[in-house]
């Protein structure tokens, strides 16, 4: 019997490029994802700095100049060629930082490394289908870079449509091949997420330890769980629109195409059916691994789980009927508007649930302010303010005069930048012993958390201010009384920045110094099941399932 | 072991059949989204009527016409009158004018709608050319009727009892256009910067 489980032990094994190319293993996926997300977001991290770097000061400085020396414009018509070459950066850091880091992060990442180990499962439910959802990503990102290299609209190169993608801006505005890519990108993308979602389901109806009830998982699953459930409903929809735009573009098709009997809003409708629970996919993870660290942290087991189990829910059923709060410009009667704006600030009952459960953890707790804890709660500080702007934008009346300003933008970057963002490091400090074994340099988690703290806020705070006085979204240039806020938001990018250089250091210093972790460094709080395996863990464990009380 | 598993392919079929449906639903959303904004007058879709009511109201409207021609369609487009005062639930007809001033026969249709929007589900029309293509020659110019009626069902509606003036809006567009954008000839200032 010894012997046959070490020749399983051998060939599930594999060694050198095999053990990642053909891994079914959900660690090791789990971490592919991770170093994805980081160098998806190093690209749409660069793409963002360039755009503060041009928006640093009024007037053009930059642009003409990267159209010049990546696309070898001439000198007479590199103007404009730089003012789309800036829509190609807006749009491309939004598609790259949603899809190819939040998204690869939290759910191909975290989920894939600690849903089957917070529930007492050997692996994921289907492994092979594990790996083709996460190599489906490669590929999509590379044919998303490659759609910045070619012809957009004509005589310029790149996708400049935003990430809304809509028509005719993104059927007949554009012609060139670079929309195809970028289409073509999302379907993949997309695919490897519902591959992916549909392995999350099965992993988590079927395959809990003995005794681990659907009301005792641990928050961080059920928040996988419904994120999940988010990702089947919605996409197919997105893949169906821009199969319809992809149509629309090359085989003759008109759903968008208004001389022809279409209708461009109806993309809208698609478009934010999706659109707006996949604000939600960004987010409800960050919820459940900010459950998971303030409870670790405070010693004490969370506020009101039951509360904060079906507060998700209840947030991923109502954010698929509050979509058209997105477009309250387009020509709604005063009765839609008013039950978009009512649905809409329901959703801030549950998040008001989840917020006043945290803090409530946090009450009477015996509270360690290790790294992880510092990044959770300057989270919950941050979704805060990004969670208020978003009810006053809930309102059409107050919409119409902020609708595609920067008070949008500094909203969701509240919630979605800073955070999702936020979050995704939280979990990173709080597992990154677990998934290495090392321990980092806590100084340097905390200074990077400090460093990036300041560094965001001083990016999107000041872009309320820009955004109440009028400023509009995705402007290469603004006239000059925006000049002074917008100067200190591109210094806070600069600092934001070097946040990043200080993360990469001390993931540098953790992996160099290979300090060893203890199995559980958090001590009593940490109560989760991957804490009683070793750090990091074994190759294949729970090969006697857990059985829980 | 075999009848997780069996499990397992269970649950996955039915996630992805929710997955199949979902994309279902997206392309089944094209008709059912017209078929809402006929039945509704939503985003002020004009409704087709046999006849007027036998009686019509002393109430008054005004109603605007608006004229407009894509720039791929070489025709001069216009309403003959700009307004017409008209009574509610009265018949009226309207006329516009479209000269075909290319060397080339053109055909065109025309796309339309009401503003104030919620005035769509009461805006009826008997006869219009723009049920119909329409098609001129070199230098051709004809008079387009627009047979119509406001239902008096409107001053019943809160939402719609105050509404002064309608404007009805037509577009024209060519028929023949190219079939795909990769194949169309990039139009000038298709540059959107």
């Amino acid at each position: 019997m010894a012997h046959a489980t070490a020749a399983h032990d051998d060939h599930g094994h594999p060694t050198g490029w095999k053990r990642y190319v053909y891994s079914t293993n959900h660690k090791d996926i789990g971490t592919m994802y991770l170093w994805f997300a980081i160098l998806s977001g190093i690209i749409g991290g660069i793409l963002s700095i360039a755009m503060r770097m041009e928006l640093q000061d009024p007037g053009i400085q930059y642009f003409h100049g990267f159209a010049s020396m990546v696309y070898g414009t001439p000198a007479d018509a590199a103007l404009d060629a730089g003012k789309h070459m800036y829509n190609v950066f807006v749009t491309a850091h939004a598609l790259l930082m949603i899809f190819f880091m939040v998204m690869p992060a939290m759910i191909g990442g975290f989920g894939n490394w600690f849903v089957p180990l917070m529930i007492g499962a050997p692996d994921m439910a289907f492994p092979r289908m594990n790996n083709i959802s996460f190599w489906l990503l490669p590929p999509a990102l590379g044919l998303l870079l490659i759609s910045m290299f070619v012809e957009g609209p004509a005589g310029a190169h790149g996708v400049g449509g935003g990430w809304t993608l809509y028509p005719p801006l993104s059927t007949s505005g554009q012609p060139g091949p670079a929309m195809d890519f970028a289409i073509l990108s999302i379907h993949i993308a997309g695919a490897s997420s519902i591959l992916g979602a549909i392995n999350f389901i099965t992993t988590i109806f079927n395959m809990r330890a003995p005794g681990m009830t659907l009301h005792k998982m641990p928050l961080f699953v059920w928040s996988v769980l419904v994120t999940v459930f988010l990702l089947l409903l919605s996409l197919p929809v997105l893949a169906g629109a821009i199969t319809m735009l992809l149509t629309d573009r090359n085989f003759g098709t008109a759903f968008f195409v208004p001389s022809a009997g279409g209708d461009p809003i109806l993309f809208q409708h698609l478009f934010w059916f999706f659109g707006h629970p996949e604000v939600y996919i960004l987010i409800l993870p960050a919820f459940g691994i900010v459950s998971q660290i303030v409870s670790t942290f405070s010693k004490k087991p969370v506020f009101g789980y039951l509360g904060m189990a079906y507060a998700m829910v209840a947030i991923g059923v109502v954010g698929f009927i509050v979509w058209a709060h997105h477009m309250y410009t387009v020509g709604m009667d005063a009765d839609t508007q008013a039950y978009f704006v009512a649905a809409t600030m329901i959703i801030a009952v549950p998040t008001g649930v989840k917020i006043f459960s945290w803090i409530a953890t946090m009450w009477g707790g015996s509270i360690e302010f290790k790294p992880p804890m510092v990044w959770a709660l300057g989270f919950i500080f941050l979704f805060v303010v990004g969670g208020v702007t978003g009810v006053v934008l809930a309102n059409a009346g107050v919409d119409r005069a902020l609708h595609d300003t920067y008070y949008v933008v500094a909203h969701f970057h509240y919630v979605l930048s800073l955070g999702a963002v936020f979050a995704i490091f939280a979990a990173w400090y709080f597992w990154f012993p677990k998934i290495t074994g090392y321990m980092y340099n806590e100084t340097v988690a905390h200074v990077h958390f400090w460093v990036t703290f300041v560094g965001v806020n001083l990016v999107f705070f000041p872009q309320h201010f820009l955004g109440l006085a009028g400023m509009p979204r995705r402007y290469i240039d603004y006239p000059e009384v925006y000049a002074g806020w917008n100067q200190v938001s591109s210094y806070g990018s600069y600092l934001a920045a070097v946040g990043v250089l200080i993360f990469l250091y001390g993931v540098i210093t953790a992996y160099a110094r290979k300090v060893p972790a203890a199995d559980n460094p958090w001590g009593v709080g940490a109560t989760t099941l991957e804490w009683t395996l070793s750090s990091p863990p074994p190759f294949h464990q729970f090969s006697t399932l857990p059985v829980i009380k | 072991m075999a009848s997780s598993g069996k499990s397992n392919l269970r649950v996955a079929l039915l996630a992805g059949g929710v997955a199949l449906s979902m994309l279902g639903l997206a392309y089944a959303s094209v008709p059912l989204y017209r078929l809402f904004c006929q039945v509704t007058g939503f985003g002020g879709t004009t409704q087709r009527a046999e006849a007027a009511p036998e009686k019509a109201t002393e109430a008054t409207v005004s109603v605007r016409f608006d004229a407009n021609t894509s720039p791929a369609l070489g025709w001069n487009f216009h309403a003959v009158q700009t307004a017409m005062k008209v009574k509610v639930g009265e018949q009226n007809m309207a006329h516009y004018r479209a000269v075909n001033t290319s060397d080339k026969p053109l055909t065109g249709t025309a796309v339309f709608n009401v503003t104030p929007v919620n005035a769509g589900i009461y805006f009826n029309k008997i006869q219009c050319f723009c049920f119909t293509e329409q098609t001129l020659q070199p230098g051709e110019s004809v008079d387009m009727p627009v047979v119509f009626f406001v239902d008096p069902d409107m001053l019943d509606d809160p939402d719609a009892v105050n509404i002064k003036e309608i404007t009805l809006s037509y577009t024209f567009y060519p028929v023949d256009k190219p079939k795909t954008v990769s194949e169309a000839p990039a139009a000038p200032g298709s540059i959107t910067n």
